[in-house]
């Protein structure tokens, strides 16, 4: 396969207010190859948005357009529900931020892993069982057989999330669009599910949006970094390049973290400005250096 | 400032109990900014809660300004010298009370007079203008009300701030804000602060010394300049602030 996986061009989402119409997302271009793609930006900047529309999962009075939203060529821009619901969950999975409010708390782990996977992929209740065990297993829970048993109350938040995770690649998807998924969980954990996701893209070619406010964790984990402001991709990188970035947005919010290597007095403020909304944004290019992998 | 003696905190009754703090000492010098880290159920923010009197099921000594306090009842003096900021701003400030009330009723139960002119000092002091005086939480972006919380909190003029992950709410360009107010704060009104956070950079920033948490008890207490060169003592802590300095490919 040669074109990249996602290919997304002037993706817009308006909502309806009684000041006018409110644009969360206005004018996002990108490709997605087999790579892992960070996107940054600060809360309201319209990046969990992105995510949201690439699912359908914009509700009314919420309006998505796009000149072009393409997985592997097809177009699944505004899908009636019925044919989204055969993309969403199967060829693209979304892990969201929380766990605690992600899972259903009066199911066990397993019964929901068992209902995601046969929803998906069909098949009988014993291999739905032996690939939630399989599934458990890839994302490093000890004893799944256990946990299958246990409620989302019984898990601590670091498990929660990555039973999420594995309830999210039982279907084998093609595309991951994780919604910060390690903002609510402890350094050391927060590890463990970015190496469990990383061996994921490599292993299995996927695709991987990873939304995050972490600057400093994107440029470490990601590839390429997108970074919005006011509904807008304001710049677009390489991850490595991110400590040489040329926009004056991405630059201020690289400043205003406190750092344990380098000591300041006060710490820069960022200084706004209009142009930010609408001026022309720096990108190297729009498509994917790895359509095919990493 | 204040002294914490072989604090234990517990909830629950046996078999269920928990000790969520296990035999905690440290204290804090006039004027110093002390830091609590460790990951979340180390018991970090159960010690200010107790601190605070907002738990009753606690053993040992904890001494502020050389008083001694005890259980859950604390007098009028203790809240003149101690206050806590909370970690979640959106859940911490009254959504039916407007800035103005949340100030008001501050000042009044601290029995302060000449309350108009405290509450728009209070507003300058933490880089509020007046306009913001008679608007509601919901008016107000994550940042701004954090700078209510903290203005309530200055209300009593404690000598003594207890920050409960005061920023970990907030986007890092308006955690840089925070930061700064508190910096400035502290040295304008001569502050001591106690400040709880899972960011080890945020703390090795604000902090002057730090104690590092695990499973309720102090491991170990170090400067923030330890902490920079990553001198921890203990295994945890070397691998607590080698994970924080970010993610390396395995």
């Amino acid at each position: 396969m040669t074109g990249p996986l996602l290919s997304v061009r002037d993706l817009r989402v308006a909502f309806p207010t009684r000041q006018g119409i409110f644009e969360a997302v206005r004018g996002v271009s990108f490709d997605l190859g087999r790579e892992r793609l960070g996107v940054v930006g600060e809360s309201g900047s319209g990046k969990s948005m992105t995510g949201r529309a690439i699912l359908g999962l914009v509700r009314p009075p919420g309006h998505v357009t796009a000149e072009r939203l393409d997985l592997d060529g097809q177009p699944i821009l505004n899908l009636p529900e019925r044919q989204m619901r055969r993309i969403r969950g199967r060829r693209i999975s979304m892990v969201m931020q929380d766990p605690k409010f992600s899972l259903n708390p009066v199911m066990t782990i397993g019964d929901q892993i068992i209902e995601a996977y046969r929803l998906h992929a069909g098949g009988g209740r014993d291999a739905a069982r032996q690939k939630a065990l399989d599934m458990l297993e890839a994302v490093q829970i000890r004893d799944p057989e256990r946990v299958m048993t246990t409620y989302p109350h019984e898990v601590s938040g670091g498990m929660g999330q990555r039973i999420m995770i594995a309830m999210m690649l039982a279907p084998d998807p093609e595309i991951l669009i994780a919604d910060e998924p390690t903002s609510a969980l402890d350094v050391s954990v927060r590890n463990e599910v970015l190496n469990i996701m990383d061996a994921l893209v490599k292993d299995r070619g996927m695709g991987l949006i990873f939304i995050s406010h972490d600057l400093n964790l994107v440029a470490q984990f990601c590839d390429r970094v997108l970074i919005m402001y006011a509904g807008r991709i304001v710049e677009t990188l390489a991850a490595r390049d991110l400590h040489h970035a040329r926009h004056p947005y991405t630059q201020g919010l690289l400043n205003s973290l406190p750092r344990l290597d380098a000591p300041v007095d006060r710490l820069p403020v960022l200084q706004r400005q209009d142009n930010w909304r609408d001026g022309d944004p720096l990108s190297e290019s729009l498509t994917t250096d790895f359509p095919g992998g990493l | 400032m204040l002294t914490v003696k072989d604090l234990n905190v517990w909830f629950g009754f046996p078999p269920d109990r928990v000790d969520a703090v296990k035999a905690a000492s440290f204290a804090v010098a006039p004027g110093e900014s002390f830091g609590l880290v460790g990951e979340s159920g180390s018991g970090k923010s159960t010690i200010l809660r107790a601190i605070a009197g907002l738990i009753d099921t606690w053993s040992g000594r904890i001494e502020v300004d050389g008083k001694a306090v005890a259980g859950r009842t604390r007098d009028r003096a203790f809240y003149r010298t101690v206050q806590m900021v909370f970690q979640d701003p959106y859940a911490s400030l009254h959504p039916r009370h407007s800035v103005d009330a949340v100030l008001n009723e501050a000042l009044t139960l601290q029995g302060m007079d000449d309350i108009d002119a405290r509450i728009t000092r209070l507003l300058e002091d933490v880089g509020l203008g007046r306009g913001f005086r008679f608007r509601y939480p919901h008016q107000l972006s994550g940042g701004q009300r954090q700078r209510v919380a903290i203005a309530r909190a200055l209300a009593a003029e404690p000598r003594l701030l207890l920050l409960d992950e005061p920023t970990s709410a907030l986007d890092v360009s308006v955690q840089a804000e925070i930061l700064n107010l508190l910096a400035d704060l502290r040295a304008e009104h001569k502050l001591t602060y106690v400040m709880v956070s899972h960011d080890l950079a945020v703390v090795a920033h604000m902090c002057d010394r730090l104690a590092v948490m695990q499973h309720g008890r102090i491991l170990e207490v170090m400067t923030a300049d330890a902490l920079r060169r990553g001198a921890g003592q203990q295994d945890y802590t070397r691998n607590l602030i080698a994970a924080s300095t970010g993610y390396s490919r395995s």
